[in-house]
């Protein structure tokens, strides 16, 4: 049974989640910005608290199925950082071998199981992982997560129409921050949300704050429960903002300043924070002491990345068929 | 041993029911695949919904939510089998596929496997023109960790087709629409249970010392045909069926013609850029010292598959072109 979102316990566990994430994006944008690590990175910042109430709601058997922009949902879902920062760096000792990268982190052990470069690639994905579930009579369910420009590929319409035909037990989780890659979401389609779109395919489509932890929290845990119960899936619209561009180095000159800066006033995380605090839920030495935990987390999962070795070049040989290509 | 007829038809479907009894998590669908919808538009899974329930299932007319859920029900565990209708449509899935069930093995650094087997009908010579005959396996021949399939008797359809089934990498079985329902759908010997041809693996179909004819699925017919007659003239023609067309038993092949010197490779497809160049490239990169004469290919013409009965005879490689090219690598 899920905890109610008024629960205290629930509000500290969000924030623990999202603390892990905002630390590990602050920590790689500052290694891209030192020149300790050149990689293409997707940030997440500003989405960090809609992420972390999926995570406060999953099972660790549950499924998650993300995108490039995904480093949320993973930490979310109990990625370590340390396969995490080893696979960002190219290392044997990541997540993926050094074979996937930023962009295809998977974790099986935690339910992480495929993340995709390609927008929308995964709402067809986790129909399979939803039927497996309901025809080998489990009770997990699967989260997918991609943005608003998802919305406007065909297998997004493809896959809502069969998870609603099948009643299958996926969460259709829509973050929309209100820019696909550089295009608004104003210039993209016509219509002001995406949650209405759900009424077409005969399933359940909620809009809600993401970047309000109990807000957000109560309407995952609410489709996450009924998906559990065989009742089928949900598309839960979560808006939400990209502090940082498509990319990191994005110079955004797409996105107008009055509107960052409202965004980042009104910053989930530190809202998060603040509230804890303000309503009794949290003192600040606790929040600061677990800041610091993660932080010295952080700092071991990257110095232990640095001394990882590289891929042996015997590796494009392997994984790539069931059987070894001869070389 | 007296052996029963079977058709390429009855062939894939004993090896889906025979999937399906052995293996509780090989499942299956596509459109019009569940005996309400018909059993399939072909028949092949016809009986299987009733017997194997929930197993079994036909879909909407979407194939990328099809392709998408065969490799999230694989990477759940599940073998899926999944039918698209006619290999031109798999433009619709190729995201899925390309992208992620081809992909995802690497990707993940070998933690996601992705077992799923795609039936796909296809074949020129039924005057379905350009968007329901074209043989594409070219394409998938260029994507490293997928495989694909195909037979030239009934036998090997479902030897085969069992053995993509129970692979653990992405496999494409390509079932011919003339040899499964046109006059070309001659039965052959029905193999005993449980008999399976291993992927990766070519077939020696006549041994000879002449040349070498590589080919596979329904030119392997054609090819006999010529080769047999002339064996009658006195050339010893090697023919080749390479079963899996990518990625190819190259070993076979090298072999062949390091003995006979020479080669053709014959397809269905267009030869432009078709898997006859990657044969020919490897023959030559191998054995160029040693040739005779250049290799050759036989393949279709440069052009969208065409609808007029006379234009698309004229596209297809046949039995004169395939003699041609033997007696001109002979000459």
């Amino acid at each position: 049974m899920t905890a109610p979102a008024t629960d205290p316990q629930v509000l500290n566990r969000i924030y623990e989640l999202a603390a892990r994430i905002r630390l590990c994006d602050e920590r790689v944008i500052k290694m891209l910005t030192g020149g300790e690590m050149a990689i293409i990175y997707y940030p997440v910042t500003g989405q960090e608290v809609l992420a972390a109430a999926s995570g406060a709601v999953l099972r660790a058997d549950d499924y998650v199925v993300t995108t490039y922009r995904g480093m949320h949902d993973q930490v979310a879902k109990g990625m370590p950082f340390g396969p995490l920062f080893a696979e960002y760096m190219g290392r044997v000792s990541g997540a993926c071998k050094g074979k996937g990268g930023p962009m295809h982190i998977t974790y099986p052990e935690l339910g992480i199981m495929v993340t995709s470069g390609i927008v929308g690639g995964g709402l067809p994905i986790a129909n399979g992982l939803g039927w497996a579930a309901q025809l080998l009579g489990q009770d997990r369910v699967t989260v997918v997560n991609f943005g608003d420009g998802a919305a406007n590929i065909g297998a997004f319409h493809e896959a809502l129409n069969l998870a609603a035909l099948w009643d299958l037990p996926v969460v259709f989780l829509c973050q929309n921050n209100r820019y696909a890659e550089h295009t608004s979401y104003a210039r993209s389609q016509r219509n002001e949300q995406v949650a209405p779109r759900a009424e077409g395919y005969g399933m359940a489509g909620v809009t809600v704050d993401g970047n309000d932890a109990a807000a957000i929290y109560s309407v995952l845990a609410e489709a996450v429960a009924k998906a559990r119960r065989g009742e089928g899936p949900t598309l839960v619209e979560a808006m939400t903002y990209r502090f940082n561009g498509h990319y990191f180095g994005d110079p955004q000159e797409y996105m107008p300043t009055e509107e960052k800066k409202a965004a980042k006033a009104a910053d989930p995380v530190k809202a998060l924070r603040r509230k804890l605090i303000d309503e009794g839920h949290a003192n600040e030495e606790d929040l600061a002491a677990l800041e610091a935990r993660i932080r010295a987390e952080l700092d071991e999962a990257v110095a232990a990345a640095k001394a990882a070795p590289m891929p042996d070049l015997a590796e494009l040989y392997t994984d790539v068929y069931a059987e070894e290509l001869a070389s | 041993m007296t052996t029963r007829p079977m058709t390429f038809v009855q062939a894939s479907a004993a090896a889906l029911e025979e999937a399906l009894a052995i293996d509780p998590t090989v499942v299956m669908f596509g459109e019009d695949m569940a005996d309400d919808t018909g059993g399939g538009v072909f028949g092949v899974s016809a009986g299987l919904s009733t017997k194997y329930g929930d197993r079994v299932r036909s879909t909407p007319i979407s194939e990328q939510a099809i392709m998408g859920a065969a490799v999230g029900a694989a990477v759940a565990g599940l073998r899926p089998v999944v039918e698209i209708m006619l290999m031109n449509f798999m433009g619709i899935a190729m995201d899925q596929f390309v992208n992620h069930a081809s992909k995802l093995r690497f990707m993940s650094g070998g933690q996601t496997p992705v077992p799923l087997t795609v039936r796909t009908a296809t074949g020129a010579g039924f005057q379905q023109a350009a968007q329901h005959s074209d043989m594409l396996e070219a394409w998938f021949g260029h994507v490293a960790g997928c495989k694909v399939v195909t037979a030239s008797n009934p036998a090997d359809a479902k030897g085969l087709l069992l053995s993509c089934i129970f692979d653990d990498d992405p496999c494409i079985f390509i079932e011919n629409t003339l040899l499964y329902f046109g006059p070309g759908a001659v039965p052959g010997e029905a193999p005993p249970p449980g008999h399976r041809v291993p992927l990766g693996k070519a077939n020696v179909v006549r041994e000879g010392s002449d040349v070498t004819v590589v080919s596979y699925g329904r030119q392997v017919i054609d090819a006999i045909t010529v080769v047999d007659r002339l064996a009658e003239e006195g050339l010893s023609v090697e023919l080749i069926d390479l079963r899996t067309i990518m990625p190819f038993d190259e070993r076979t092949v090298l072999e062949s013609v390091a003995k006979t010197k020479r080669a053709v490779v014959v397809h269905e497809a267009v030869k432009r850029c078709g898997v006859g160049a990657e044969v020919s490239s490897r023959i030559h990169e191998e054995l160029f010292g040693e040739l005779a004469k250049p290799v050759l290919r036989v393949g279709a013409r440069t052009s969208p598959v065409p609808y007029s009965a006379v234009l698309e005879q004229a596209y297809l490689p046949q039995a004169p072109q395939i003699e041609a090219a033997i007696r001109a690598v002979t000459a």
